[in-house]
This record gives structure tokens, C-alpha cells and sequence, in this order.
């Protein structure tokens, strides 16, 4: 029964958008994180999606291949009395954007969504198909 | 006995390419946000004709030879999988229409219960036209 693929395909969607739900949260989390004695702040993470044949012609999941760092250099703000300020009065904050992370957000949450109902569908229909002959 | 269940074979033959292209647009919202992904579907109309074997398609498999190998009930060539148009571009190359998969999805999904129900009561017609008469 080649429809119970869909549970693999939108399976794979949804974990590989829960992980990117992952990343938001981490990011979120660390919006307004310093930089630590090193000089290094927070970088913002992004999961990179790829897509990945689930066996059968036409069922296409989906993977996250590896998660990046947004190298951007971090927010640096003026504020000489700030204990982890440097040499020139400068904290370095975390390069994450909260607008961007609350629109990455909403997409992933929605496309979750999606996924779920699709799986939803395929399984009444499988269901139904199960009982084929018997009404 | 091929008239008795050639409208069953027909039904089931549209169950399994219903079955095929559910899976295709689930591929296509599973694939929403993958970078280059280019969205998938078939040709329904034409995937039948195929695979009922009711009309020449082109492109269709086709046995010209004494030593080809006879294809299989319901085979067919990959061919019938067509590139779904997007009347938007989006800047990561990605081909989907959500709004469409969703709606072609949910209409899918009523096609594949409307099949279903006509194989049930084409066996229902069939049981009742075997039951004898006097078992009520």
C-alpha cells in the first residue's frame, strides 16, 4: 500500500520542523546573551532542509542536512558600567534578530501543522480503505 | 466472469493512482520549505487511460515485440509525473504552492473516499444479485 509512505514522508517533515522550532527556541532563548570573557557572543543557528527520497518514485521527505551559525558580527552596545563591557565601554550582545526568529517561528509551527493534518487525512483514508467491503 | 469484475479492477486501478498522488502533494507540503525543491504531480486522466489500458497513450509502455516483456496489471512508465506550475517565484527556488497542495490534497482525499464508496456498493449490487431469494 504505497499511501502508507506518507507517514514517512510527513514524518520526516515534522521532526525536521520541530528541529528547526528547536533552533527559534535556542535562539530566542539566547536573544540577549553577552559575550563572555572571550570576546564571543551568542551565534544565531539556522537547520538547512534538504530533501531525501523515501524509496518510492514521488515520496519526498525531508532531512535537515547540518545546522549553521549566522557569523554576523554581534549588536554592540554602549554601556561602560556593564561588568562585561571591554577596554572601550562596548558590550557584545548575541547577533540573534528577534523579528526574524518570530517569523521562522510562525512558519515553522505552521508548516508542523500542515504535516500533521496531512498525516490526519492519510490515516482516516487508510482506515476507511480497511474496512472496504465490509459496509 | 471479465464483465463481472471489470468495474471493480477499473475502481481499483483509480484507488492506487488516488493512492499514488495522495503521496505526491504529501511530498509537496512535506517539502514547503526545503530550498530548490521542485513540486511534483500527475496527470490523472491520463495516468488512468494508462493504466486501464482503455486508450493508446503516448508515451505509454507497449509491447511491439514477440520477446518483450508483458508489463504488469497497473504498470506504467514514470512519465506520467509532470512538473506542477507555480505562478509565483520564490527567491530559494522552491516550486510549491501551499495553497494549492492543500487544496488539491483535501480534494484528493475526496476522490479517493468517493472511489472507495463506488467498489463498496458496486459489491454490494454484486452479493445482492448472488443471494438466493428466499434468504431474505
Amino acid at each position: 500500500m504505497s499511501m502508507f509512505n506518507i507517514f514517512d514522508v510527513s514524518g520526516s517533515a515534522v521532526s525536521a520542523q520541530s528541529q528547526r522550532l528547536n533552533t527559534v527556541a535556542s535562539n530566542l532563548a539566547n536573544a540577549d546573551t553577552v559575550a563572555g570573557p572571550d570576546g564571543q557572543a551568542y551565534k544565531a543557528r539556522q537547520v538547512v532542509f534538504q530533501t531525501t527520497l523515501m524509496g518510492e518514485v514521488g515520496a519526498a521527505g525531508v532531512r535537515v542536512t547540518n545546522v549553521v551559525e549566522d557569523n554576523t558580527p554581534g549588536r554592540r552596545v554602549h554601556d561602560p558600567k556593564h561588568p562585561a563591557a571591554d577596554g572601550q565601554g562596548y558590550v557584545t550582545y548575541s547577533n540573534v534578530n528577534p523579528v526574524e526568529e518570530m517569523v521562522n517561528m510562525i512558519s515553522a509551527s505552521r508548516s508542523y501543522q500542515n504535516n500533521i493534518e496531512v498525516m490526519n487525512t492519510a490515516k482516516s483514508l487508510l482506515l476507511k480503505t480497511l474496512q472496504l467491503g465490509q459496509g | 466472469m471479465q464483465r463481472l469484475t471489470s468495474t471493480l479492477e477499473f475502481h481499483a486501478q483509480a484507488l492506487t493512482l488516488r493512492a499514488e498522488r495522495q503521496r505526491l502533494i504529501a511530498s509537496n507540503i512535506a517539502n514547503a520549505d526545503t530550498p530548490g525543491y521542485v513540486a511534483r504531480d500527475m496527470d490523472f486522466a491520463r495516468a488512468l487511460r494508462e493504466a486501464s489500458g482503455t486508450s493508446a497513450v503516448a508515451g505509454a509502455m507497449a509491447t511491439t515485440h514477440a520477446s518483450h516483456l508483458a508489463d504488469p496489471a497497473g504498470a506504467r512508465s514514470a512519465a506520467e509525473l509532470t512538473y506542477a506550475h507555480n505562478p509565483q517565484d520564490s527567491l530559494d527556488q522552491n516550486t510549491v504552492d501551499l495553497d494549492r497542495e492543500r487544496a488539491s490534497f483535501a480534494e484528493n482525499a475526496v476522490k479517493y473516499e468517493a472511489t472507495l464508496r463506488f467498489i463498496n456498493g458496486h459489491m454490494r449490487t454484486l452479493q445482492d444479485a448472488m443471494r438466493s431469494p428466499n434468504q431474505g
